[in-house]
């Protein structure tokens, strides 16, 4: 048996799969599907103050192993949301993580205070992935700055003991940047990662397929950018643990991202195809640890940071123009000291 | 409660314009009411198509010699239905379903006139059986662009009272639209009752003239739908409440079936700005 647990900044979870906010709902349509109190826990799509409509439709373009979404954080706002989809979920029983955005600093710290102490939250989620009405609708998350400012502000105004994760964009020039900024300004743990910006136009009526233009990327399409970005955030911010996402459909790709630095997973664009997948992605993911030999999922976080295995030694005076054959990645090789200082290169 | 099914193809067959797949799909038919829908994974386990399509329940059985099977009927339109329509008996199917709200019957007997365009007539003619058991007046009014794109004719000839056929091209019944001979049909049925299934545009045709006179119609919607679950928000449309406020609802878990005087025509594809959570001028982008 594999020991499944897993601990988000000193809370501890049952088990690494999620659910991914937005794909899931509060949770009440997939229990249809199976047991949702089964999973580490239920991310719920991002909830702000008001309720809102979202944007106008098509929403909603399917590209080669994605799809792109405009659905504009379409929800109840946070007191519907309270009275009764956070009372479902604590009545059912489940782990929730509640997911948050806003238009200003003001409407983070409106949130952040709603959901203080409230015993069914075990985690916040910031989703900065949102225009800030503030500064000409700049995206929070692209700005180091601004994702500092709702971050601090959420976790001055949240319970001691709650986490709060602020949720990464991909689309920036130094991912790590940010997530050191957010980790700076409070966070305890990084989300990793929110959708890329897209586009689709149709060749029919020659206009973009989406009534908002543009939409956010998901599903497997983006699992090695994201895969990419949990590396990255992991070898500058060893100690911050991650949850990370972007893609996973299997067992396996959910250890990718584990070995990659995240010691949680979140399932997201694969529920619309297969509304059982995050059980069986757990159930995938016990497997392929058991089968590597690995004990505890808490082991196996990061572990492709590991230096690679020697090699055979490189000749110091190589014989006739062989080149770097020597370089060769045989598994045969016994491991040794690594030969490398930094195992960690920045990607150009 | 929707149940997910590995389910395996026991027939496909062509229908004049359209396929008809029959699959075993063990514990949906029990389940099943008309108007209910089925979302249908398609590309096979690594389908770099990610998502599912909807298709309106036809026909269920809930013990054939298989197993209960279920029924749909598919147009080709874009890689998944061309991916379905290459399917054979025996070839595996993942299933989801029964999903969203069904038709809801009358509780007396009375005069309903049944109105279907191309496969939209599907979902009704298990609905028109139902009807009749419970002694309703059925009439049908079937429109499609051609003779080959009307689905399920003898079906309702036999089932229905009356039935008037009407084709873009004219190859068979009147030439036009359903829109142009259902006024005459609903004053000679007096008809209480209005169900319809079909293209957006004659959906809502038929609510209006339903409700110019008075008539209560149900009309069963097709949005554009990413899960069919009710999980994603892609399929919304804007729909009067009880309490006269506007929404954003989801079709496949509110739907797919709407009180046709409910669902803001003028709207469809916008968000209306009276709309519950509507962007006010100078708020939030
Ligand atoms: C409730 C409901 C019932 C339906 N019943 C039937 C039926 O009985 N018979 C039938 O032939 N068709 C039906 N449709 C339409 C059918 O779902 C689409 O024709 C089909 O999804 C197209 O898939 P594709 O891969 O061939 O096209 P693509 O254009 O490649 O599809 C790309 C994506 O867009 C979505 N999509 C595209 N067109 C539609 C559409 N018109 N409606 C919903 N989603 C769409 C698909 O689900 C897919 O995710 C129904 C749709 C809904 C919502
Ligand atoms: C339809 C849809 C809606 C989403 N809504 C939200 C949201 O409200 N808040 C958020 O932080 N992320 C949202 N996301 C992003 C996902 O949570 C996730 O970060 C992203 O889709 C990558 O994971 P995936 O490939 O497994 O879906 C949404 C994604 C999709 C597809
Ligand atoms: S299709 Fe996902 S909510 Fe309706």
């Amino acid at each position: 048996m594999t020991d499944m647990t897993t601990r988000l900044a000193g809370v501890e979870f049952a088990n690494p799969v999620f659910t991914a906010s937005g794909c899931a709902a509060a949770g009440k349509e997939l229990d249809q599907f199976f047991d949702i109190t089964l999973l580490g826990g239920v991310v719920t799509k991002s909830i702000m103050n008001a309720p809102r409509s979202g944007r106008a439709t098509p929403r909603m373009a399917e590209t080669p192993s994605g799809m792109l979404n405009s659905i504009g954080l379409q929800g109840p706002g946070i007191a519907s949301f309270l009275e009764h989809d956070l009372a479902w979920l604590q009545a059912r029983g489940a782990r929730a993580v509640v997911s948050i955005a806003g238009g200003s600093v003001e409407d983070y710290a409106t949130l952040a205070k709603e959901l203080r102490g409230h015993p069914a939250v075990s985690m916040i989620e910031v989703n900065i992935s949102c225009p800030n009405v503030e500064d000409r609708g700049q995206v929070f998350a692209c700005d180091a700055r601004a994702s500092s400012g709702v971050v601090q502000a959420v976790r001055q105004n949240t319970a001691v003991g709650t986490p709060v994760f602020a949720k990464l964009s991909p689309d920036v020039t130094d991912i790590t940047a940010i997530a050191r900024a957010c980790v700076d300004a409070g966070a305890d743990g990084l989300s990793v990662i929110n959708t890329l910006l897209g586009m689709v136009i149709d060749t029919t009526t020659m206009r973009p397929a989406l009534a908002g233009i543009t939409g956010g990327l998901s599903g497997p399409a983006i699992r090695p950018v994201a895969v990419r970005c949990v590396y990255q955030v992991h070898a500058a911010l060893p100690h911050v643990p991650i949850l990370g996402m972007g893609g996973i459909r299997t067992g396996l790709d959910a250890l990718e991202f584990v070995l990659a630095g995240a010691s949680a997973v979140s399932v997201g664009t694969t529920v619309f195809g297969d509304p059982g997948a995050p059980l069986r992605i757990l159930d995938e993911l016990e497997q392929a640890l058991a089968e590597r030999g690995i004990e505890r999922l808490s082991d196996a976080v990061g572990l492709a940071h590991r230096p690679p295995v020697e090699r055979v030694p490189e000749d110091p005076d190589p014989v006739g123009d062989e080149p770097v054959a020597a370089m060769s990645d045989s598994p045969d090789d016994s491991p040794s000291d690594s030969p490398f200082e930094d195992a960690f290169e920045e990607t150009p | 409660m929707p149940l997910q099914v590995a389910g395996e193809i026991l027939a496909i067959k062509k229908v004049g314009a359209y396929q008809a797949v029959t699959v075993i799909a063990p514990g949906i038919p029990e389940l099943t009411r008309p108007g209910h829908f089925l979302a249908v994974q398609v590309g096979g386990p690594e389908s770099s198509m990610l998502l599912r399509r909807a298709f309106a329940i036809y026909d269920v059985k809930e013990r054939g010699v298989y197993g209960g099977t279920v029924e749909f009927v598919f147009a080709v339109h874009g890689k998944g239905t061309a991916w379905l329509a290459s399917r054979r008996p025996q070839d595996k199917l993942d299933v989801v379903g029964p999903l969203g709200k069904p038709f809801r019957l009358p509780k007396t007997a009375v005069n309903v006139t049944l109105v279907g365009g191309g496969y939209g007539s599907a979902p009704l003619l298990p609905l028109a059986r139902a009807l009749r058991e419970r002694g309703c007046r059925v009439d049908v009014v079937l429109g499609a662009g051609s003779a080959d794109r009307l689905f399920g004719f003898l079906d309702a000839k036999r089932m229905a009272d009356s039935i008037a056929v009407t084709t873009d091209d004219g190859s068979i019944g009147t030439r036009g639209r359903v829109s142009d001979v259902l006024p005459g049909v609903l004053d000679k049925s007096h008809a209480d009752v209005v169900y319809a299934c079909g293209p957006m545009p004659m959906l809502r045709a038929v609510a209006d003239l339903a409700a110019e006179r008075g008539i209560p119609s149900q009309v069963a919607v097709e949005e554009s739908m990413a899960c069919g679950i009710g999980v994603c928000m892609t399929c919304v449309l804007p729909v009067v409440g009880d309490d006269g406020l506007t929404r954003m609802v989801r079709s496949c878990v509110e739907g797919p079936v709407f009180l046709g005087d409910r669902v803001r025509w003028d709207d469809v594809g916008s968000v209306p700005s009276d709309a519950v959570g509507a962007p006010t001028t100078g708020g939030r982008p």
